[in-house]
């Protein structure tokens, strides 16, 4: 195993973690419009609270993490959402 | 940006749902007649939309004790318990609540939302957790904003997704507080709580459970979910108010933690607002005897629930899966949900109207509760207008509906 794959066992790449979660949000997708790291979560696809919790309820079961509540107010765009799952592989 | 600025939703989501004739969110009881009814618009309405589970509100013992004790004691403690002392009924309460419960401690808020923000907020410090059910009440959520601890949400009444969620943080030193609810409020299910004790025991975790709704309602004695499950001495802490069975107001948190009373000087929403005014200190002391003294009382209650709750799902509507005093009617488009809720009031029936976002479903819900103190003559009345109006809108009985609600 190479040095990199190695890496790529323990850590996830980031641009892996955004498509995974643009399909998880492809219920709120509006349009034609892809989403991106810099989708805007609230703004951009219009999810509410709740939506933003249950998001995040699917994506700890996708990648077998904890994503607490507290990190919500943190969380404006995707890219951000895909790296707080980032660190809470790396925390886990 | 003007202040009011941040609720357009809220303003919109208002204005529209007002389309349907009035404003659910705005009704006026001219005059409370009983337990059951009340004068609106100048019609006399079946209330079936309280949580007066047991009918307390106009109990005779119940209004004479508080009368008696507003003679004695005034209107009101000015101040709270830390400052201005406790009276004798606030400490005779919490003694009345311990007992009940059989537990060695209890404390008594202003409300239950108190209790809750207080009990969670309090006892889960910065690098303890919180893990509760995703469709937990206003209250609970707010305890977690108030408090420091880290937060993380598990599926609906799901003890397998718990035990996954706990597994997670196996590796976390933090103390862990699983927070679950008796009887859930919107769709009027309730937890299985023998399941969620034993996965946090498991998993060395600590287990809180609201009873607001079902304290007065479920165990043989009225103790609630902990009792119908045979937990009671398993779960940690038990939180309640005294606004729905107890028909009056306040909260409370019992437990045999050691050390207990160190959460009245730490617990904030205890320590920084006014205590319960005497006389409804004294109504709750009544209604708690009497319902010590007379569990049958639950029996009128549950029987009500036969008529109203199999009255509605014979009439052909979607409730909701397990019976209980909350029976909740399904109705998938917000805006037919406003007009039959309406159409109810018109009618002289008054029950709660819940629209998503804030329901757990999803869709909308007529939110019907039932009442020891009502008679069978009213649920069925209910019933009847529910089903004439259900079909009058083609919520019952109508290809177009089947259609509208894809
Ligand atoms: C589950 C639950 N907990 C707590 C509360 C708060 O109770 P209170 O009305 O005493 O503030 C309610 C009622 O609104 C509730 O439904």
């Amino acid at each position: 195993m190479t040095a990199q794959a190695a890496q790529q066992n323990t850590t996830l790449a980031f641009d892996h973690v955004v498509a995974e979660i643009a399909v998880a949000l492809q219920p709120f997708k509006k349009g034609e419009v892809a989403i991106t790291a810099t989708t805007d979560i609230a703004q951009d696809l219009n999810m509410d609270s709740l939506a933003v919790m249950d998001l995040l309820m699917e994506l700890e079961d996708k990648f077998d993490v904890s994503i607490p509540l507290n990190m919500v107010p943190e969380i404006a765009t995707v890219g951000q959402l895909a790296q707080t799952v980032i660190e809470s592989k790396r925390g886990a | 940006m003007g202040l009011m600025d941040r609720f357009k939703a809220q303003r919109e989501l208002h204005a529209a749902v007002k389309t349907c004739g009035a404003d659910p969110f705005g009704v006026k009881m001219d005059q409370i007649l009983s337990a059951t009814e009340a004068l609106i618009e100048g019609r006399p309405t079946i209330l079936c939309g309280s949580n007066n589970y047991l009918g307390f509100t106009f109990d005779a013992d119940c209004i004479e004790a508080a009368k008696q004790t507003l003679d004695e004691c005034g209107t009101g403690t000015t101040g709270s318990r830390i400052a201005n002392g406790s009276y004798h009924d606030h400490k005779a309460l919490e003694q009345d609540l311990a007992d009940f419960y059989g537990k060695q401690h209890c404390m008594v808020f202003t409300t239950g939302y108190q209790a809750n923000l207080g009990a969670i907020s309090t006892l889960a410090g910065p690098n303890d957790f919180l893990i509760i059910d995703a469709d937990s009440h206003a209250s609970i959520y707010d305890a977690c904003k108030l408090g420091s601890a880290t937060v993380i949400r598990f599926k609906h009444n799901d003890p397998a997704d718990l035990d996954r969620r706990l597994g997670r943080l196996a590796n976390e030193p933090g103390n862990k507080i699983v927070v679950v609810e008796g009887i859930y409020s919107m769709l009027g299910d309730h937890a299985p709580l023998k399941e969620f004790v034993a996965v946090s025991k498991k998993h060395n975790a600590y287990i809180l459970v609201d009873e607001a709704h079902s304290m007065g309602v479920m165990g043989a004695t009225g103790q609630g979910v902990v009792e119908h499950d045979g937990v009671l001495d398993q779960v940690d802490f038990i939180t309640g108010t005294f606004s729905k069975s107890m028909g009056a107001i306040g909260g409370f948190l019992v437990s045999n933690m050691e050390d207990f009373d160190l959460l009245r000087v730490a617990c904030r929403p205890y320590m920084f607002t006014a205590s319960l005014p005497p006389a409804t200190v004294a109504s709750v002391r009544k209604s708690l005897a009497k319902l010590r003294a007379n569990p049958g009382l639950m029996a009128k209650l549950w029987a009500n629930v036969d008529t109203l709750y199999d009255g509605v799902e014979a009439a052909g509507f979607s409730v909701g899966k397990q019976k209980g005093p909350v029976v909740a009617v399904h109705i998938n488009d917000p805006a037919l949900a406003a007009r039959a809720w309406h159409a109810l009031l018109q009618n002289g029936v008054y029950v709660n109207l819940a629209l998503p976002p804030a329901t757990p479903s999803g869709t909308a819900l007529l939110r019907c509760s039932v009442s020891a103190a009502h008679s069978t003559e009213q649920l069925q009345h209910v019933v009847a207008i529910l089903a004439r109006i259900g079909r009058e809108l083609g919520i019952l009985g109508t290809p177009a509906h089947a259609v509208a609600a894809e």
